[in-house]
């Protein structure tokens, strides 16, 4: 497991996370939940993110970079160490900023656009395969399957952040802080129970 | 020490709060919407929504005049409406601090141009500061107040979309409390009569000189000297590439880019063997270094267009390509464009202008998104209220073509921004222009934001509401036709009979937001596929709720579907249903 966590050290000062998924699926707050955690743990962060039309279900994407010391709030295209995909034609759609090798982790949902169906312009059928092209690892989790079972796919958000977690250097009670200060205080214990759902999926995995 | 993670936005508000703030107003517009909407959350400030950016302003300056700190915060283009009085005020000058945000948006992520805002603190004789990140977006807005109000004049807080919407940590301090200063008549000084007007231009001539001299030893001009054999001169979030790409280079990061410290440049210059200025869009800083004398390279080599980032800023100035960019997909990957909403009131609008074939002169605001396929009902989009100017133009040609073929469209929340003074012109000069006004009761676009019509403040406390319809007949317009949108019969048949009327006629669609009012309907409909016959008449309404199943027949996505009932309505085989429980 600990070969796997990416650490900031002086050969790799920075860690760039890319967040993508579809309007309403919860990425921005993810994200915030992200720069927080990294707040908490005592590191430098920068988010930027594009939005606007995206409640409009449109693709929505977040950049996120941690580490000792961090100038530009935008994530290099092919230097994401993490792509973070909400749902699988979004992870297709950015997977040109992941690096060589790096860890893709996707929701195994498919929200198919219309584009689709007016433009005809098919949805990939193999994304593993195609991810697997540029990720050193990839992830396919039952994200929004886990969110259903605890009686609300809204928390698909924090079972992404949960498996994640696993990936990074920042301690658990940093995570529940950062879920704490950001989702409404009715919802903390049910996103709290989602992070931990969501990291179970990788703990359960032996490296 | 108390720190957080705010956007450029977020810290804007925080700074304006920490300095004593106590009058914000503005129109939403992104990127700087939420500037407003966290102001709103301090209560010792009074924040408000105006109806356009020229009436935020001259509130804010009204509340200058009256003694309080003051800001105004608007988008790029909202500036262009907020012009007039901007220009004026650098004579007037202040008595309470008064900063001025103008959130400009390189790449145009949600914009119709990318103008570059500096030339305004130029044109306008005022001076201007250009935050890095969200440390300096709450500083340098602080910092605004006192400046504001040490040189009498508004200040000018320039952002980029990149500063506003992204996010670093900031450290919270106490807001301070600043008396509010008296006010005294005072005509020379408050009536721009040309005679007074004339003294006051000598007084921003002298208050430019006095800036400069400022310039030279503000904190916020310094100097970060490294190797000398490359001088880089930046400002706003173009530092932080040239730091990141150059971090041993010697770097003049500016703060203060209006008027320029060119003392400071030129002793800068003299440190280092070749300067390079690293700007977004317009080559502002780069020109006026030129005009010094002093020889610089910058637009030779960076893009004009467009934001900057730091393979933009490597392969540039470093003649280097980032490694690792030969990767991409092959496959096509379809695009996920923003939609209007599943149950929107605006499809069944559209659905009927493109029914009828007529040319519309469309405006700014989700119902832009009418433009693209399926829909295709919109022929032009320019700026706020232009919709109704166009109609007006276009009706007056007299084109054969365009007799009773021309139509505006224009939001309730930008009726109210600009498109009234328009209506008033249709009916003072005796056009037969045509107008929809689709009305869901919120600036929906920029995310649900109050104003004059909504009945609700920024606070979204209980406030006065503008009816729009008594409004339009208080100008004289006669036919005031309210229609429900979603009964498409009903809104064809009365777009189609007033547009043969040889006189103004404003129709108001009126439904609200379906965001807002997402539990209106019913359950979700769904589809016989038995009798669905491929006809394709429900994707012409373009909702994303329909889909199609493997054999493509129409299915309809019950997590997206609110029963707004339009894709019924054109449904013939009849395939499409009600929950039978209705």
């Amino acid at each position: 497991m600990d070969k796997l966590k990416l650490k900031i050290e002086k050969d790799n000062p920075v860690i760039n996370v890319v967040m993508g998924g579809v309007g309403g699926q919860g990425v921005l707050v993810a994200s915030d939940i992200l720069t927080l955690a990294a707040l908490n743990a005592g590191m430098d962060t920068k988010k930027s993110e594009v939005h606007g039309m995206a409640q409009r279900g449109g693709s929505v994407v977040s950049q996120i970079r941690l580490g000792e010391k961090i100038y530009s709030p935008l994530v290099v295209k092919g230097s994401a160490d993490v792509l973070l995909a909400f749902e699988k034609l979004e992870a297709v759609r950015y997977l040109e900023m992941l690096k060589q090798g790096g860890v893709v982790i996707v929701n195994d949902q498919q929200i198919t656009p219309l584009t689709v169906y007016f433009a005809n312009i098919p949805y990939p059928e193999n994304v593993e395969e195609i991810c697997r092209r540029r990720a050193g690892e990839f992830f396919a989790i039952e994200g929004i399957q886990i969110a259903d079972d605890l009686g609300n796919t809204r928390v698909l958000n924090t079972v992404m952040l949960g498996a994640l977690s696993t990936f990074l250097d920042i301690k658990k009670d940093d995570w529940i802080k950062a879920i704490e200060q950001r989702v409404p205080q009715k919802t903390i214990p049910l996103n709290i129970k989602a992070f931990e759902e969501g990291a179970k999926i990788f703990d359960a995995v032996n490296y | 020490m108390n720190r957080a993670v705010l956007s450029g936005n977020e810290a804007i508000a925080r700074g304006f709060y920490e300095a004593g703030g106590r009058f914000a107003a503005a129109y939403p517009g992104t990127p700087s919407t939420e500037i407003l909407e966290n102001i709103g959350k301090f209560q010792e400030i009074k924040a408000q929504w105006s109806p356009n950016e020229k009436v935020a302003l001259e509130t804010a300056a009204g509340a200058s005049l009256g003694g309080v700190r003051a800001l105004a915060a608007m988008k790029h283009v909202g500036l262009n409406v907020a012009a007039d009085p901007l220009f004026s005020l650098s004579y007037m000058g202040v008595s309470g601090g008064l900063v001025i945000i103008s959130a400009d948006d390189p790449a145009m992520h949600s914009s119709q141009n990318e103008q570059d805002n500096r030339w305004y603190a130029k044109a306008a004789k005022i001076p201007m500061l250009e935050p890095s990140d969200s440390q300096e977006a709450k500083d340098f807005t602080i910092l605004a107040l006192e400046l504001s109000e040490r040189f009498d004049t508004p200040v000018l807080l320039r952002t980029t979309t990149r500063i506003n919407h992204s996010k670093s940590i900031v450290e919270l301090k106490e807001p301070i409390t600043v008396e509010r200063k008296k006010y005294a008549k005072d005509y020379m000084k408050n009536v721009l009569l040309p005679s007074n007007a004339r003294k006051k231009h000598v007084l921003v001539e002298k208050r430019l000189e006095q800036l400069a001299e400022y310039g030279k030893t503000a904190a916020v001009n310094r100097m970060e000297l490294g190797d000398t054999k490359m001088g880089i001169i930046t400002s706003g979030i173009s530092y932080q590439y040239a730091k990141e790409v150059f971090p041993e280079a010697s770097i003049l990061k500016l703060g203060l880019t209006f008027p320029l410290p060119k003392e400071l440049i030129r002793e800068f210059a003299t440190k280092v063997e070749k300067l390079f200025v690293i700007e977004e869009l317009d080559p502002f800083l780069e020109e006026q270094i030129l005009a010094m004398g002093i020889a610089v390279e910058g637009k030779n080599k960076l893009p004009i267009l467009g934001e900057l980032n730091l393979s933009i800023v490597r392969e540039a100035l470093l003649g280097e390509k980032a490694d690792d960019l030969t990767f991409s997909v092959k496959e096509p990957i379809p695009a996920r464009p923003p939609s209007l909403c599943p149950g929107c009131s605006h499809r069944g609008v559209f659905y009927a202008l493109k029914r009828l074939k007529l040319n519309v002169m469309g405006d700014i605001g989700c119902y832009t998104l009418g433009a693209l396929p399926p829909l295709e009902a919109m022929d032009t989009c320019l700026c706020m209220g232009a919709s109704v100017g166009f109609s007006e133009g276009m009706e007056k040609t007299e084109g054969e073509e365009l007799q009773g073929k021309v139509i505006g469209v224009i939001g309730d929340s930008t009726f109210f921004h600009s498109g009234i003074t328009g209506l008033i012109d249709i009916f003072y000069n005796r056009s037969h222009a045509k107008l929809i006004i689709l009305d869901n009761h919120i600036t929906a676009m920029t995310g649900q934001q109050e104003h004059p019509g909504s009945g609700l403040s920024l606070r979204r406390e209980p406030t006065n509401k503008v009816d729009i319809e008594k409004l339009v007949r208080a100008i004289g317009i006669k036919r005031v036709v309210k229609i429900n949108p979603y009964e498409l019969k009903e809104t064809i048949a009365t777009i189609k009979e007033e547009m043969q009327v040889d006189e103004p006629s404003v129709i108001i669609a009126d439904a609200p937001c379906v965001i807002r009012a997402r539990k209106i309907f019913t359950k979700p409909y769904y589809v016989i596929a038995d009798k669905c016959t491929k006809c394709g008449m429900c994707d012409r309404v373009g909702c994303s709720a329909i889909e199609k199943d493997e054999d493509g027949k129409t299915k309809i996505n019950p997590l997206l579907c609110i029963g707004c009932d339009i894709c019924l309505q054109v449904c013939k085989p009849g395939a499409i249903q009600r929950p039978v429980n209705e």
